[in-house]
């Protein structure tokens, strides 16, 4: 049977992991190198890595360190942060990438998304949404969430899956940092017409609100979460442990 | 040393890194002199089937494949590159494959028993139809990386393993002789995945 996914996402700036609180308030934490390795062998499923360097310096500092995680990490790499183009999709899969994640660039320039699944394979893009509720409906936020779009994230999310997105990666705004749960009822109403696999993000505390999800939303594929992991406030190899325990199907 | 073989399909980072991580010697290649001197070959591939077939093609690499294949040396076709060994395939029309092993590859959606998401992607657990060289160091049960939407059938005889999807059994591994393929992505599968290809680089 397929196993549900607990990912791990480290955003990374100057070649150091940091993690912040609804989108603010950055603090580093270590490096990116040390906690992958802390995460493959405490059992992580996969490894997100999401480049929020400016800098020219930073972005060439950041392709080394994906090199190193990737010659010594082998389980799939999602790499996201920057990606606008098919030469920086190209930039990343050489550094060991094995799925690249758009999310501003593919509102930009929505083609974005059906170009580089023809290129490199649907399994290889994964549409990542910054959702927030905005007078009661969900609402897609660009630019690392701070600009409004407009745009319905059902109707974005089912535009990203006809274009050819091989996954998607829903992050709550409203949740994300609280520490309360995901976000189920936005994940519930953007999954509904889904058929790609779903990964689910923002808002996790406590190994309980894994359960939670997966238990509320059959359609996640998977759970992300940062800084619980980042902190140690949850062991990945203690989290699946109980998931399993409750009828979650794990690799374990 | 272990040819991977270079015929512009794919991604071949990793696959190299865990060779290289697992102390296997092994050269990214197209060279037939050097695929010929190897003690075994990977056959790697990503995407859709007819465009990779083309490209092994217009590669000029077939015919030392099949004459390497015949030749008893150890060949590990990996996810496209496990499909290309096949009889044909139905993607988006009918391809013809290499055929060293009997079979066909077809669509996973219709052969399920309930609906669930394809592609099969994400990790599932490896059931073992006999033994493997390949899977000396599993005991059994094993997660294992998938991304494919298609899969080999009427392969039963050479099928090593396999993997419960939405009520079907989907074609995990296959075996005969000295030529391998997996479905999955062992240079994907942590652990698990750096076993068995300990174990095939162990064959040469």
């Amino acid at each position: 049977m397929l196993a549900k996914r607990i990912i791990p996402c480290l955003d990374v700036r100057d070649g150091m992991v940091v993690k912040g609180k609804n989108f603010e308030g950055i603090r580093e934490v270590e490096s990116p190198v040390a906690l992958a390795q802390r995460y493959n062998l405490s059992g992580a499923d996969e490894l997100v890595f999401y480049d929020i360097t400016a800098s020219a310096e930073g972005r060439a500092l950041f392709s080394d360190t994906l090199k190193e995680v990737a010659s010594c990490i082998f389980i799939p790499l999602t790499v996201g942060g920057g990606i606008n183009s098919l030469e920086d999709f190209d930039r990343v899969l050489k550094c060991g990438a094995d799925k690249v994640s758009v999310n501003t660039g593919a509102i930009r320039d929505p083609s974005l998304i059906g170009r580089a699944a023809k290129l490199y394979g649907d399994q290889c893009v994964v549409l990542s949404m910054d959702v927030k509720r905005v007078n009661g409906r969900f609402t897609v936020f660009s630019h690392g969430g701070r600009i409004d779009t407009g745009i319905s994230a059902e109707e974005w999310a089912y535009r990203g899956q006809e274009e050819g997105a091989g996954e998607l990666v829903l992050n709550s705004i409203d949740t994300d940092g609280v520490k309360g749960g995901f976000d189920c009822e936005m994940l519930q109403k953007v999954c509904a017409k889904l058929s790609i696999p779903v990964i689910a993000s923002g808002g996790a505390g406590r190994k309980e609100d894994f359960l939670t999800l997966f238990k509320t939303v059959p359609q996640a594929d998977a759970g992300l979460a940062a800084s619980i992991f980042h902190f140690g406030e949850v062991d990945i190899g203690g989290l699946k442990s109980y998931l399993a325990d409750n009828g979650i199907c794990m690799r374990i | 040393m272990i040819a991977v073989i270079d015929y512009g399909v794919g991604n071949l980072f990793s696959l190299a890194a865990s060779l290289r991580y697992i102390g296997a010697e092994s050269v990214v290649t197209r060279d037939e002199h050097i695929i010929r001197d190897s003690g075994a070959i990977i056959l790697p591939g990503v995407g859709a089937f007819g465009d990779a077939y083309k490209k092994l093609e217009q590669s000029g690499l077939i015919p030392v494949l099949r004459e390497q294949a015949k030749g008893g040396k150890p060949l590990l076709g990996i996810c496209l590159g496990m499909q290309l060994l096949f009889d044909k395939s139905y993607e988006y029309g009918e391809h013809p494959g290499l055929g060293f092993i009997p079979g066909e590859v077809c669509p996973i959606a219709p052969d399920l028993k309930y609906k669930l998401k394809v592609p099969h992607m994400g990790w599932n657990s490896l059931d073992f139809k006999g033994y493997s060289p390949l899977y000396k160091y599993l005991s059994g049960g094993e997660y294992v990386y998938f991304v494919h939407s298609y899969y080999a059938k009427n392969c039963a005889a050479h099928t090593s393993a396999t993997c419960a999807y939405g009520g079907a059994e989907l074609t995990a591994s296959v075996e005969r002789g000295n030529v391998f393929g997996t479905q999955f992505h062992p240079e994907k599968s942590g652990a698990a995945g750096l076993k068995i290809l300990r174990a095939f680089s162990e064959l040469v």
